[in-house]
């Protein structure tokens, strides 16, 4: 649990960081507005948008602004890996606005005996800086083997300078147990539609859970690479290659069931978007 | 992809051809692509628009089908045409513009350019309730002005799908640059796209039309060059801010067809002259989303108007303007064929025609030019300043700035060259005051050292051995009123987030916003600092802007203005009419995600 808090805190003060990091650049992406600010209604005598000395009863209606909510589906992989025999995905859902957000992430794999893993996370999305939001929801596991868990979960995604995509969120489930994921993704442009998508993936696991087969500490490491060709923006087929690694307590117990503490697969799958 | 008619052609003959080419087209395609009602939509006529001569006008607003890709889509329409027909009035004119709504859903038309009472103006939910379905609006005002403008919709995309045409007021004198031709060039962009959709993929993804990014290719090609430092170097800033130096355009020619007077690239619209006569051409960025490079290569064109106001003439090979704005140029071609050549800033496409003297005749067409990246001066402004640089240097007599934070309006001011140098408002302000709601969620970037020098021509412009207008070429022909000294200055700044595609000024989108509110007949500054790395077009209705340079110079009246990235713009407007105004980039999707503001004069 201890390490877990200390995960758990070295991910908020990444997000502080992250909020304010850019104080080397004459402050132009600062966070924090200085006290002598302007005051943005300043110009406004008074008035407000709808109301004022020539206003029309109707003032709202054609207004010019598009700000109703939109809905996003993201299948980032949808994939086979042949020597297993197994399908996963991976997918992200939102519906909502640029700063407010109803979001559901979903992965999860079926094997060829009819093994399965998922796990849904339903959170809440809102905007704290440009690149950050902060979210907050539940997560709701469901496999064939061991333990379904629900969890609260608390987390934030954004964009790091130098164009990492960073997912970061703690869970906290019943019985003590807790769990930080994080990963972070990149996008090499080959060409302006052949893309190599690194990935990474840690777990890290606030105490053991022997009837899943997860140990305390750093639980497992998955480092893929996938390399896309973008026949149009929202369709993409890729290749790719994954390596998992299990380690600490994790990879004792994986050993102890004489399972592997590390695989490597092959796949190939699309990616789309609309 | 069936081929258009030769042009030209009488109206009637093309119009026939094209109802029969589409016609067939539109009942072979299921319903699901046009709507069940597409059998009793007509064909659209296209090309050079028909004429009608105020001072009473009859338009009728209505959907109509066009292909200008290979697919057909319905377009909305004014009297049946793309562009709509073009209005001719005599200045002191008044006139009576009856428009009738033969749509679904509410329509509208704004007047751009023109100062007119506010309810006249044409912006729903602003100056009226806008036009019903089934309804018509009458329209009356008096022109008090002459020269080239245009008009359009301001109701959801219905610019964006074909409604939009120009507006010409002769002047009540002769015309100071008499010509033995006059022709207008009405630039625009079509999609096959539904417009929404477009607007709600960028939300999605902002870059998804951008195919100029940066790739790996190029990095390698920099270390190649230059060796792995300067490689890291060029790119280390725009890494760090998470800023892209190929983000030029929203949409693309991508999913943009660009288009001259209704007419694509291969259909080339074709202007006749004689041998020795003298060319007018009224250039009109109609278009949604699309700021263009105009030039005609090998003729250099002699710009007389711009916004509809008479300038010094100023010769230039190329002009840079954004959707909004017009230029009215004077060119003496002496041989047959030229190309009129228009390529999106972006350089992802570009639409042509031809001036020549007969129809059918080509002149070579240039390549599109190669791909320019924003330069660190788009990013960060005034590197000069920021570098600590002395200001000596600097070729504008002005003062220097004082770069430690302080709240005063002004800038501490060199005295020496300046007798107005004791009124604080004598000279636009140089110190930069962000707005506190610029450090949220919707703001990428702040510019703390903006450039404020009018004689950039831009990206992609700069140092092309071409002479490229710039706004410190434009002076009024008219000297502008310099007698007096603004009473206060209004700062605000453009600004936005890329990656959640929102627009605002000062970080606000409009739904979040108040109105700037200006007392009638005050002389006001307005300054507009763009802290974004977007060059966008600000048209403030219902009043000029008279553009001021740093030494507080008037330059030119202008009712759009094309606000480079980390540019400080100044200019100074007087309201002479009271009501609700609409002041916005003229970026459609920019509008329409927030980069909006009302306006109150009373």
């Amino acid at each position: 649990m201890k390490r877990l808090l200390l995960a758990t805190a070295l991910l908020l003060s990444t997000a502080a960081a992250l909020g304010q990091d850019s104080h080397d650049h004459g402050g132009t992406q600062d966070t924090t507005a200085p006290a002598d600010a302007r005051d943005p209604h300043a110009y406004s005598g008074g008035f407000t948008r709808t109301e004022g000395p020539y206003a029309l009863n109707n003032a709202e209606h054609g207004m010019h602004h598009i700000s109703e909510p939109i809905l996003s589906i993201l299948g980032d992989h949808f994939e086979y890996a042949p020597d297993s025999n197994t399908s996963s995905y991976d997918m992200q859902a939102w519906y909502g606005t640029s700063f407010n957000r109803f979001i559901i992430k979903s992965e999860g794999s079926l094997a060829q005996h009819g093994e399965y893993k998922n796990q849904t996370d339903l959170l809440w999305g809102r905007a704290f800086t440009a690149f950050w939001d902060s979210q907050l929801g539940l997560r709701i596991d469901s496999k064939s083997e061991g333990k379904d868990r629900q969890w609260l979960a608390a987390g934030i995604q954004g964009l790091a300078p130098y164009w990492f995509q960073l997912d970061a969120t703690a869970y906290l489930g019943a019985q003590g147990q807790s769990e930080v994921v994080f990963n972070s993704e990149y996008e090499m442009l080959l060409t302006q539609r052949l893309i190599l998508q690194p990935r990474l993936e840690l777990t890290l696991r606030g105490k053991d859970d022997p009837v899943n087969l997860l140990g305390s500490g750093l639980a497992n490491a998955a480092f893929g690479l996938r390399l896309r060709y973008e026949f149009s923006r929202q369709f993409a087929p890729f290749i790719g290659v994954e390596t998992e690694k299990r380690f600490g307590d994790t990879a004792d117990l994986l050993r102890r069931f004489g399972e592997k503490n590390s695989e490597s697969r092959y796949f190939a799958g699309i990616r789309f978007w609309f | 992809m069936h081929k258009r008619p030769p042009l030209p052609h009488s109206q009637s003959r093309r119009q026939l051809l094209q109802s029969l080419i589409l016609g067939s087209v539109a009942s072979a395609l299921p319903s699901t692509t046009l709507g069940a009602q597409s059998n009793t939509i007509a064909a659209a006529a296209r090309g050079t628009a028909p004429v009608i001569h105020g001072p009473v006008v009859d338009l009728v607003v209505e959907q109509a089908l066009v292909n200008f890709t290979g697919q057909t889509r319905i377009a909305t329409t004014i009297n049946g045409s793309i562009p709509a027909p073009t209005l001719k009035f005599r200045e002191g004119d008044e006139v009576t513009i009856r428009v009738s709504n033969r749509l679904q859903v509410q329509t509208s038309i704004h007047w751009h350019g023109i100062i007119l009472p506010f309810h006249m103006d044409g912006v729903p939910s602003i100056s009226f309730d806008g036009i019903p379905p089934g309804e018509t609006f009458t329209y009356r005002f008096k022109l008090e002005q002459s020269g080239t403008y245009w008009y359009h919709s301001h109701s959801g995309f219905q610019e964006m799908t074909g409604m939009y045409g120009a507006l010409i007021i002769e002047p009540v004198e002769d015309e100071v640059q008499p010509v033995e031709r006059d022709y207008i060039v009405q630039l625009s962009d079509w999609t096959d796209e539904e417009p929404l959709r477009v607007f709600n993929k960028l939300k999605i993804q902002s870059d998804m039309y951008n195919f100029n990014q940066p790739t790996v290719g190029d990095f390698f090609a920099d270390v190649a060059n230059g060796g792995i430092g300067l490689a890291m170097d060029k790119r280390r800033m725009w890494n760090q801010m998470r800023m892209n130096p190929t983000d030029l355009a929203d949409l693309s020619a991508h999913t943009l067809t660009f288009l001259m007077n209704g007419s694509p690239a291969d259909a080339n619209w074709t202007a006749i002259f004689k041998p020795g006569e003298r060319v007018r051409l009224r250039i009109i960025n109609a278009s949604s989303n699309t700021i263009f490079d105009v030039r005609i290569p090998g003729l250099p064109m002699q710009v007389v108007q711009a916004d509809g106001q008479n300038v010094k003439p100023v010769s230039v090979d190329e002009f840079r303007f954004g959707p909004g704005e017009t230029y009215d140029v004077i060119v003496a071609p002496s041989d047959d064929a030229y190309t009129i050549f228009a390529q999106s800033m972006d350089r992802s496409g570009y639409v042509r025609g031809t001036l020549a003297v007969r129809a059918n005749l080509e002149a070579s067409v240039p390549r599109i030019d190669t791909f320019e990246q924003l330069s660190m001066a788009d990013m960060m402004g005034d590197m000069g300043a920021m570098a600590g640089m002395d200001h000596s240097a600097h070729t504008a007599p002005i003062a220097a700035v004082d770069h430690s934070a302080h709240a005063a309006p002004a800038a501490t001011v060199d005295h020496s060259g300046h007798n107005m140098a004791e009124d604080p408002l004598a000279l636009p302000s140089k110190t930069v005051r962000h707005a506190s709601t610029e450090y949220g969620a919707s703001v990428d970037a702040r510019i703390d050292t903006p450039r404020s020098n009018l004689d950039d021509p831009g990206v992609g412009l700069r140092n092309n051995g071409r002479r490229v207008l710039t706004l410190a070429d434009l002076r009024s022909l008219e000297p502008l009123d310099k007698s007096k000294t603004p009473s206060r200055e209004i700062e605000l700044h453009l600004t936005g987030n890329m990656e959640r595609y929102s627009w605002s000024f000062d970080g606000l989108e409009f739904g979040d916003s108040t109105p700037v509110h200006m007392r009638k007949d005050e002389l006001v500054r307005v300054i507009l600092q763009n802290d974004t790395m977007m060059t966008h077009p600000m048209h403030l209705h219902g009043m000029w802007s008279d553009i001021e340079n740093e030494n507080g110079e008037l330059l030119s009246r202008q009712h759009t203005i094309l606000v480079h990235p980390a540019q400080r713009i100044s200019f100074l407007a007087t309201p002479r009419d009271v009501g609700q105004w609409a002041w916005h980039c003229h970026l459609m999707f920019h509008m329409d995600a927030g980069m909006f503001r009302k306006v109150i004069v009373s």
